[in-house]
């Protein structure tokens, strides 16, 4: 793995190396490996060179372009970049160049960083593998027979590879922490409202949020402060400044209260591999060591999660995805009706896991299930919340795993959509709460493997979540 | 519903049966960008140049609430006393090609005004449901088979109207026939335009009006089953699809079928309504809460700086001036309505005699009052009612008042209009009356309608040997005394 972020941004802005050399290093890092990976849909190679070259013209007229500077970072798939295609790994979307950038994708930019392709993930971020893309697989770098999760499985991928040190991923039930864990990297999902989604193609609109996989904790929180703030053009946007990470990661975690969610740990939802324990109760034992008071914890309707959310996402997705009709933009195959051209459209252009979510969202909003399906599930995001929120009196932080298992072999579990589903049962909850969560490598399971620990906090306490975090790092095996 | 409506007999379109009307309005709102983006809103212009991410709906792109569009829901809500509160926007989800995101962000559950209510110039109060934002489509140009989207060749779509505010206004099913439709969507098209919320146009589109039906025999206590009639372009067409579809109800009914729920498309050139849905064929809308707006929460400081703004409504313009002149609120309704109130509430504070000044103003203005000032008014209907000028040279007077302004005597006095002298009047009279003794019979012992026959003629004669210069008034008076043997 190449030099993290952090230090490749220092020799940059410093002049001891040029931002020329990291993109090139870089890109031969992707030539020698991406053929058996497949992180990326596409690699912008020459605007990536022509970027880092404007960078050091001005870093050699005096400019400091920001923390960031010279860092190659990967886009997931589903991030508008200017000019650039955006497709989502979706027929649908193949070669549409959308007219602006994201606004994560313009702070990046103002934070000196260079963007080096767009990666692979699960079709419209709807899977856990990365084997929903209609682009094919991307494959574990760890161990190419395996999947390197999803939906953010070719950000995860790129990471952990070594293709760029930082990528962008997106979260809507786990998406950036559980290919985080499979990979063994760290992936943050952050506040919802505290990343602006101007310019992420929606999928569950309540529940998405943008956030960072990096190598190393410090890098995630580097990212984190260059993305995270108000945006006036997200209407979701927590009118708060970014937070600051870099400067409390040192903090530790001597006098916090940090509680194991029980339900999590196979007390309530089943298929928590007897390693991914081991190694949180390994991990709980040195934030303890650390100096925090670490004990189990009931969060009961977390066990609910799953199902709420298979509610909710696929019902704002069954209403974000009807604009995929071939009238303005994407794929469009013709008929002889605009009716009879929509369907044609939708059904050549969307894979079946869209497709699925697509019925089952429509169903569940429909004149007369409403109530039962999309209206309960309301209530059940709201008991969830209100049972975080008693938690959190007690507890600064929750702990749990990340993923049920480690990464696991392609094909295994694409002929069982419920098996697939399983994998976000431990990351679901935070999304339907609006919680900051993130997965912190700690050890490998009984494969070699890695396994990630899921670090949960409060509405906007990132803070001391990444203080957690860093205590993780420092202590894993 | 209002129980303002309940006495009124209807103008029966069947007789034995009672039409009830509701309508629904949708108004564009006045603003300067659109609802969601900040792409103008503007009529006309090159297709597709009004546009940006948000209006076409491209992926990534998100909806960020126009304050400007809110503060005109607001003033529209105040105006239509509605309950003014929290309101959450809600996605209405259908596919058409001239809708971007193939759904309407609108507001269902809670909308932004609730139950109000307005009043007609006679007084009396339709109810009102409530009035909601919700934004524009694009529009839609079906080019071959006849403009229709299952025949055409292809269609064009433009989106510059696509995300234009809208306020939807739903009326409550008070309204009894053509002449209350018209009316209530003449006076909400007033509210609008005063309180500068909407232009009001339906030529252009900015008020469309659609018109939900049904009948039942009179005394009934049960509304019938009612029929929606959409494309309605204009007050006229607004009248002849509610007598063509209650008709067509009625006929169903009277040939002892049921009305169907449905859909119906008022065709203008053939005078009648077409099945656009049924029921059964009605759309599913799934409409659940928009997750990329916040809920809007007004607060009462807001609303009341919002109030503090408003300037006088039309009903408040009506009943002002009805005191002043002493007549109820539907004489008062068109000199409000051509905004000449205020100069005929000071020509009354000044002197004048009210009936007089409403008179003018109804039969006279038309074309606008022009340099006429109040008290110029007063002096002229002060002349008028004192007999120095008759009802023929104080119109002449008054035409010359909002021309050029300036005083009435002086207009007169170049005219050369005098008062006749009532002896030189008396003489023309019994001349007259000496000429024609057939038609003076008439006059004496003929019936009311024979009488009033008579003394036109006789009024007419003396006109036409004045050349107008006499009061038709005196010499009807005339006419009274000699007939009375005086």
């Amino acid at each position: 793995m190449s030099a993290s972020a952090a230090a490749i941004a220092a020799d940059v802005r410093a002049g001891t190396r040029t931002a020329r050399a990291v993109v090139e290093e870089h890109l031969a890092a992707i030539d020698a490996r991406e053929d058996e990976i497949h992180a990326f849909n596409l690699v912008t190679a020459d605007a990536a060179l022509a970027r880092a070259d404007d960078l050091d013209r001005r870093i050699a007229a005096g400019e400091d372009p920001g923390p960031l500077a010279g860092v190659p970072v990967a886009l997931k798939d589903n991030i508008c970049t200017r000019g650039v295609p955006t497709t989502c790994s979706s027929r649908i979307l193949d070669a549409w160049r959308p007219p602006y950038d994201a606004t994560v994708v313009e702070r990046l930019g103002a934070a000196g960083a260079v963007a080096i392709g767009k990666t692979n993930c699960d079709e419209f971020a709807m899977g856990s593998s990365t084997e929903n893309s209609a682009f094919g697989p991307t494959r574990n770098p760890l161990d190419t027979s395996r999947v390197p999760g999803g939906s953010s499985g070719g950000s995860a991928a790129a990471v952990a590879a070594g293709f760029a040190p930082l990528a962008l991923g997106s979260d809507t039930g786990g998406s950036i922490r559980q290919p985080a864990a499979l990979c063994g990297t760290v992936g943050v999902k952050p506040t919802y409202g505290r990343v602006s989604r101007y310019g992420l193609v929606a999928f569950g609109s309540s529940l998405d949020q943008i956030g960072p996989l990096a190598a190393s904790v410090t890098d995630a929180a580097l990212v984190l402060e260059a993305i995270g703030g108000h945006d006036p053009r997200d209407s979701t946007s927590i009118p708060e400044p970014s937070p600051d990470l870099t400067g409390v990661l040192g903090g530790g975690v001597d006098g916090l209260r940090i509680g194991i969610i029980d339900e999590l740990m196979g007390e309530g939802v089943e298929g928590i591999a007897a390693d991914v324990k081991a190694r949180v109760e390994e991990a709980a034992a040195a934030l303890s060591a650390a100096g925090a008071a670490v004990e189990h914890v009931s969060v009961p309707s977390t066990v609910y999660g799953l199902s709420a959310y298979y509610l909710v996402a696929p019902a704002e997705a069954s209403s974000n995805l009807a604009r995929f009709d071939g009238v303005r933009f994407g794929l469009r195959v013709d008929a002889d009706t605009a009716a009879a051209m929509n369907t044609a459209t939708r059904t050549a252009g969307f894979g079946d896991e869209v497709k699925r979510r697509i019925m089952l969202g429509t169903y569940a909003l429909s004149a007369g299930y409403y109530d039962a399906y999309y209206g309960k599930s309301q209530k059940v995001r709201t008991l969830i919340q209100e049972d975080f929120g008693r938690a959190y009196e007690t507890y600064d932080l929750l702990l749990s795993p990340t993923a049920p298992t480690t990464a696991f072999p392609l094909g295994d579990k694409t002929g069982d959509p419920m098996l697939m589903y399983l994998n976000d049962v431990c990351t679901i909850p935070s999304n339907l709460a609006g919680h900051p969560s993130m997965s912190v490598p700690f050890g490998t399971g009984d494969d070699g493997l890695p396994i990630g620990v899921q670090v949960l906090a409060p509405a906007l306490d990132e803070a001391t979540m990444f203080r957690a975090a860093a205590v993780l790092e420092e202590a894993a095996p | 519903m209002s129980d303002g409506m309940g006495e009124r007999v209807s103008d029966a379109i069947v007789p034995g049966w009672e039409v009830v009307i509701g309508l629904e309005v949708h108004a564009e709102l006045a603003t300067a960008t659109k609802l969601f983006s900040t792409a103008r809103n503007e009529f006309g212009g090159d297709p597709n140049t009004n546009v940006d991410p948000v209006s076409l709906g491209l992926p990534g792109s998100l909806p960020v609430l126009n304050e400007k569009a809110v503060e005109l829901a607001i003033r529209v809500g105040l105006a239509l006393d509605c309950e003014i509160g929290r309101s959450v926007f809600a996605r209405k989800n259908y596919f058409y090609p001239d809708m971007p995101k193939d759904f309407q962000i609108s507001q269902y559950e809670l909308p932004i005004n609730g139950r109000g209510h307005l009043e007609l110039p006679d007084g009396r109060t339709v109810g009102i449901e409530r009035a909601h934002l919700e934004e524009d489509t694009g529009k839609s140009t079906h080019v071959g088979g006849g403009g229709r989207i299952h025949e055409a060749g292809h269609s064009l779509v433009d989106y510059n109207r696509a995300g234009v505010p809208l306020i939807e206004i739903v009326g409550a099913p008070d309204l009894r026939g053509p002449e209350d439709a018209r009316a209530y969507v003449a006076e909400l098209r007033a509210i609008l335009v005063a309180i500068g919320a909407s232009d009001g146009k339906m030529e252009e589109g900015s008020m469309r009006v659609d018109c939900n039906v049904s009948v039942r025999r009179e005394g009934a206590a049960e509304f019938g089953t009612r029929c929606e009639i959409k494309n309605i372009n204009s007050l006229r067409s607004l009248g002849r699809a509610i007598e063509y579809e209650a008709r067509r109800q009625v006929d169903l009914i009277e040939a002892g079928e049921a009305v169907q729920q449905q859909t119906r498309h008022w065709n203008e050139d053939e005078g009648r309504t077409h099945t656009l849905r049924s029921k059964e064929e009605a759309y599913d809308y799934r409409y659940f809460p928009e997750p990329d707006l916040v809920p809007v929460d007004p607060s009462d400081e807001w609303i009341d700086e919002i109030r503090a703004t408003l300037p006088a409504l039309p009903r408040e313009r009506r009943h002002r001036l009805a005191e002043a002149a002493g007549v109820d609120t539907a004489a008062a309704a068109l000199t409000v309505e051509r905004g000449m109130d205020d100069l005929a509430v000071d020509a009354i504070a000044a002197g004048a005699d009210a009936a007089r000044v409403l008179v003018h103003v109804d039969n006279n203005l038309a074309d606008g009052a022009g340099r006429l000032t109040a008290d110029a008014f007063a002096a002229l209907v002060a002349m008028e009612v004192g007999g120095d000028l008759t009802a023929t040279q104080a119109k002449t007077v008054l035409a010359d008042l909002v021309a050029s302004g300036g005083d009435p005597a002086a207009h007169a006095a170049t005219h050369g209009f005098e008062a006749m002298d009532t002896g030189e009047l008396e003489s023309l009279v019994d001349r007259l009356i000496a000429d024609h003794p057939d038609d003076w019979a008439g006059f004496v012992g003929g019936d009311d309608k024979e009488r009033k026959k008579k003394s036109g003629f006789f009024v007419g004669q003396v006109m036409k040997a004045t050349q107008g210069q006499a009061d038709g008034r005196i010499v009807n008076e005339l006419l009274e005394r000699r007939a009375a043997g005086g």
